[in-house]
């Protein structure tokens, strides 16, 4: 494979994860070359620029103890290539594709540039399979489907690995279909990827699964070519193989951390917060590699999960990903603190593919008005702990005390579900019922047909004049994200 | 045209420094800024925007990764421009005017390197009915003749802006559009395609000034924030608020004959929706598929970059084309940040001087070149009159719109239509934020809405922003002291306030009958709504139960008037004032 052309022993500087070499000329954009340090030593590097006077090389491993007078720098030839095989599953590979399990390569079916190239749009096709992940809040009212990419926005300590290997569990029962995961450990604890291997293991997916795996003592630099060989994979499995791929891309902030760290090196002027101006086209460039194509059996559907500094959403890694990713599922420390899992805030977050996978076709003709109805509720009921936090419970009237019933009432029995799996038919039956703290009157969001369809007999207590709607707050009023406090759910 | 350089020799020069999207080459002497290169040997598509010292700096189109120095670069002679002609509606290009589907023809699912398509069908034929005789004199810009292009839209085919001659000949017929259709006198022919470079404004005789409305089939925008044809809007917004879905909204409802969407470094599957709703859907004033009208410029986050830069040009360049024919386009543009981000990179690549953000410090001239593209204008042919109306997404970092980009383009938009992100978290779409929103058009077409709608236009407007200004003052307090210590009086207000913005300005993109809505039955609506805050607001002051009124069951009502077709809702509203009115007599009676 590696068809070594071109030698060169000019290297003059190193600064971070860059090496500078002058006076090569046959280079290419994006080749890949070796880095020899004396006999027995080498390191992998990608060529990154290119000008008459100097190459500059980003060293995808340590660069440290490199001298660059020392240094033999040998030009491959090809770009970033990925030997991919249908073989590759149940097997486990480095950061960059290399075997990390003791046995031999895969023969390659293929070798693909792990850059990938854009899906022509007019050849895509509109996500529409409804996946169920047995979680409410995702499948009620953030619907997941074959071919999304949906990101889970997580924060130091929250239990975004416990979620996603749920939804990794769930995803992979429905169907008879061919299903495959594709694992991408990006900078995470060996102890957090151990959870996963051990995850995919006990819901019998590991023969189903290619893992790649950089962990937190792995290359920093490594880290830029780990979903990409990921992704590469999963292209080739679902697009060659039709095999419906689901991508678990963590932790994302990891990767952005890695660009910054190159950009700072090459003195770019620094965007927001340091991290480049190009990170949306960067992180664009893997998110978008995602989705079905017409004609073809397979999807690539993609979960990355990044930790959001500082529990900021408005930060850089969040922010960019949330421009991308169709929709996001945003976890919350206030539900952590109130030991519901899965801690989801259903008000930040969104599938943005949802009208697509539901309705009477897909799950059933009421899902988005009681989806709808759910958010109106849910939403003037925070709004009223948010008051209760200023004016306490004595200023409230029986319209918000029911509102706030419903708030606790919605985060214990329909957000919080421990490991238990739920139908899509489950979770709209927990809606309804919750609902039925409200007059039908009250349900503005949902047609007269369906509540006389659906909803429970005996609901409507003919508590009289109340509003479950969402009464959108006036824009100017005092918010504030936080939840006033409140350590405890209310006794119902 | 590439005329006045046939035969002039290619130029070769040769690459001496690549960095990302930025190419520098050597060796091209004589090139121009803005001229069309092809670089390397696989012929990556190009264009120069730098010359110093002997070097020209090159920003390339399509992926540069496998790029050596010493490839050869050659020069084309011409700007980049786009082709313009029968067979642009219907069309999915990309932002450099490549036509998708064809690429996909021939390179299958994905996109591939250095592969040049003719934008427009070189053998597709026309059916061309002139509209000039044999010794007619012409200027640029006159209509020669006509093509029925989709069944809703007629091509008119026009000389070139600076090209003038008599008609020797003219041939009806079938005709492709690089077969000659006019010959002038001076043997020069005519045929249906014009080329025209991107970064040039197309002429017209004169700016008119802008006085009708741009109705856009959203309520809030329609009744409180209205621009006008010819106006420029934009829509920033964080993630999530409704930017696109407003923007396919727009493309779908507003009153235009032609529109021309740019999908400008976003999301593929956006784009894919588009083309799978469009040419199902109905324009609504023709009954034609949506897609009969539309051109789509797409140009996906994952695509390369600087023809992300390229291609708001390329789409405002069409615009302009159709509406020197006389027509009423519309542009979008989802997002103008990320063209703005382009900008940013290649100015980066180039080492300019960052401004602030590290955007260059010509941001702020670029925007308000590429808006003061949009106008109502007179065009050549002295025809009537024609508009581009531009609607911009903005998407503000972390939603804060005190960003670079927001604020240039606040300095050139007439209107401000603001989406927040508390109220998309609501699901309160679309999600514009009444307090921040703005439009310079109002006093304008003020006068147009009293006139064609009803007289009373101005008056509800002001009446139902009182009510939603009062209820912000009231929200307030609530917020303060808690809602039971607010006066029966304040609560009716706060109670027709939530009607108001539930009931009138959220208007759902999905519903059938809801998603597009006139301004006679945005009207209707606003009068029955504002009829009960007015008599619900009497009964308390005569005594009359709060508790009463609100159970009355009147706001059900209220809040789906949307759902109520436009030709049922006179009647519907009239029947809801009488309802409202018996209720609360009656209620008054307890
Ligand atoms: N007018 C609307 N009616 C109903 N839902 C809407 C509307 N506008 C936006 N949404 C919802 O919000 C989501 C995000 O909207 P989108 O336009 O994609 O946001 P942005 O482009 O600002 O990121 C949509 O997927 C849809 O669920
Ligand atoms: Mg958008």
């Amino acid at each position: 494979m590696e068809l070594v052309t071109r030698l060169a022993r000019s290297a003059t500087a190193i600064a971070g994860p860059l090496l500078f070499v002058e006076g090569v000329r046959a280079a290419r954009l994006g080749e890949m070359v070796w880095i020899r340090l004396g006999a027995s030593q080498r390191r992998r590097g990608q060529v990154i620029e290119l000008s008459e006077t100097h190459a500059v090389i980003q060293v995808l491993e340590d660069t440290q103890g490199i001298r660059p007078a020392r240094a033999e720098v040998a030009f491959t030839g090809r770009v970033a290539t990925l030997p991919v095989a249908r073989q590759m599953l149940g097997r486990t590979f480095n950061g960059i594709g290399e075997p990390l399990d003791g046995l031999p390569p895969v023969i390659p079916e293929a070798v693909l540039s792990i850059t990938g190239s854009a899906i022509n749009i007019v050849r895509r096709e509109r996500p529409s399979e409804f996946i169920e992940t047995g979680v409410s809040a995702i499948d009620g009212l953030n619907t997941l489907v074959r071919g999304q990419k949906l990101p889970i926005f997580s924060g130091a300590g929250l239990p975004a690995h416990a979620l996603a290997a749920q939804i990794v569990r769930a995803a992979r029962v429905r169907t008879g279909e061919p299903f495959a995961v594709v694992f991408a450990a990006i900078g995470i604890p060996f102890r957090e990827a151990d959870y996963y291997l051990h995850a995919f293991e006990g819901s019998g997916a590991q023969e189903r699964t290619v893992v790649f795996l950089n962990l937190a003592d792995d290359p920093t630099i490594e880290r830029l070519m780990t979903p990409r060989c990921a992704l590469t994979t999963a292209e080739f499995l679902a697009f060659t193989h039709g095999m419906h791929v689901l991508v678990v891309l963590t932790d994302m902030t990891n990767y952005c951390e890695a660009l910054r760290e190159v950009a700072l090196a090459r003195e770019e002027i620094p965007g927001r917060r340091g991290y480049p101006g190009y990170m949306y086209t960067d992180l664009a460039s893997l998110y978008e590699r995602a989705g079905r194509i017409r004609g073809r059996a397979g999807s690539v559907t993609q979960l990355p999960i990044l930790s959001m500094p500082d529990d900021d959403i408005t930060h850089p890694i969040p922010d960019l990903t949330g421009y991308i990713t169709e929709g996001q599922i945003v976890l919350s420390r206030a539900l952590e603190q109130k030991r519901l899992f899965p801690p989801i805030d259903v008000l930040p977050s969104l599938s943005r593919l949802m009208n697509l996978g539901i309705g009477a076709e897909r799950t059933r003709e009421d899902h988005r008005a009681v989806a709808d109805q759910l958010y109106a509720c849910y939403a003037r009921g925070r709004d009223v702990r948010r008051m209760v936090a200023i004016v306490g419970e004595a200023g409230l009237g029986d319209e918000e005390r029911a509102f706030l019933a419903f708030a606790d009432r919605f985060e214990t029995e329909f957000i919080a579900q421990g490991d238990e799996r739920r139908s899509i038919e489950e979770t709209l039956a927990i809606g309804w019922r919750l609902l039925g703290a409200f007059p039908s009157e009250a349900l503005t969001r949902i047609g007269r047909a369906l509540i006389e369809r659906y909803r429970p007999q005996g609901d409507n207590d003919g508590t009289g004049a109340l509003h479950a709607d969402g009464a959108a707050r006036h824009p100017g009023a005092p918010a504030g994200g936080a939840e006033g406090g409140r350590a405890a759910p209310k006794q119902a | 045209m590439g005329d006045g350089m046939a035969g002039a020799e290619p130029m070769t020069g040769s690459i001496v420094r690549i960095s990302g999207p930025t190419v520098v080459a050597q060796g091209l002497d004589g090139v121009a800024l803005n001229e069309v290169v092809r670089v390397g040997h696989d012929g990556l598509l190009g264009e120069v925007i730098r010359i110093r010292g002997g070097q020209a700096t090159l920003q390339v189109y399509e992926e540069t990764a496998g790029l050596m120095l010493g490839e050869p670069v050659e020069a084309t002679g011409e700007p980049l421009g786009v082709e313009l002609g029968p067979g642009l509606l219907g069309q999915v290009v990309d932002g450099i005017e490549r036509p998708l589907e064809a690429l996909a023809a021939r390179s299958g699912d994905f996109i591939v390197r250095g592969v040049v398509h003719p934008a427009l069908d070189r053998q597709r034929r026309w059916r061309f009915v002139p509209r000039v005789d044999p010794g007619d004199q012409l200027e640029g810009g006159a209509v020669v003749g006509v093509v029925q292009e989709t069944a809703s839209v007629v091509h008119r085919i026009l000389v070139p802006p600076g090209m003038s001659g008599r008609v020797r000949q003219v041939t009806p017929g079938e005709a492709t559009v690089t077969d000659p259709i006019v010959v002038f006198e001076d043997g020069r022919t005519l045929s249906m395609l014009q080329r025209w470079p991107v970064r040039q404004r197309r002429p017209f005789l004169r700016r008119l000034t802008p006085e009708r409305p741009f109705l856009t089939g959203q309520r809030v925008l329609d009744v409180f924030f209205p621009i006008a044809a010819g106006g420029t809007a934009i829509i920033p917004g964080g993630f999530g608020t409704g930017k696109t879905v407003l923007e396919q909204t727009l493309a779908k409802f507003a009153a235009a004959d032609v529109i021309v969407y740019v999908g400008c470094g976003e999301r593929g599957n956006e784009m894919t929706d588009v083309l799978a709703e469009f040419p199902r859907l109905k324009d609504p004033r023709t009954g034609a598929p949506l897609m009969d009208r539309t051109v789509l410029v797409v140009n996906t986050s994952n695509m390369p970059v600087a023809a992300r830069e390229a291609s708001i040009y390329t789409g405002i360049t069409l615009a302009e084309y159709f509406r020197d024919m006389s027509y009423q386009v519309a542009l979008m543009v989802d997002s103008t940040s990320r063209w703005a981000e382009a900008l940013r990179e290649i100015s980066a690549r180039l080492s300019e001087m960052p401004g602030e953000e590290g955007y260059p410090t010509y941001l702020a001239t670029r925007l308000g070149q590429f808006y003061e593209r949009g106008g109502r204008v007179v065009p050549l042919s002295g025809d009537g009159e024609g508009a581009v109306t531009v609607t911009g997404a903005v998407s503000p970092p972390g939603g804060d719109f005190s960003e670079p980009v927001t604020q240039a383009s606040l300095r050139v938009a007439g209107a401000l239509w603001a989406l927040t992100t508390d109220l998309a978290h609501r699901r309160h779409f679309p999600a514009i934020d009444w307090t921040q929103s703005f439009t310079l058009y109002a006093d304008r077409l003020a006068a147009w809405f009293e006139r064609e709608v009803s007289e009373e236009w101005a008056a509800l407007r002001q009446e139902a922003m009182r009510l939603l200004e009062r209820e912000r003052e009231l929200q307030e307090i609530v917020q303060l002291v808690g809602l039971e210590a607010v006066q029966d009086q304040e609560r009716i207000v706060l109670e027709a306030a939530r009607l108001l913005r539930e009931g009138f300005l959220r208007q759902n993109a999905f519903h059938d009958v809801d998603a597009a809505c006139l301004p006679a039955k945005a009207l209707a609506m606003l009068r029955t709504i504002l009829h009960f805050a007015r008599r619900a607001a009497a009964s308390i002051e005569a005594g009359a139960p709060l508790r009463a009124i609100l159970a009355a069951g009147l706001d059900e009502r209220l809040l789906r008037l949307g759902e109520v077709p436009a030709e049922r809702m006179d009647a519907a509203g009239a029947a809801l004032v009488a309802e409202i009115d018996d209720t609360l007599a009656r209620v008054k009676g307890h």
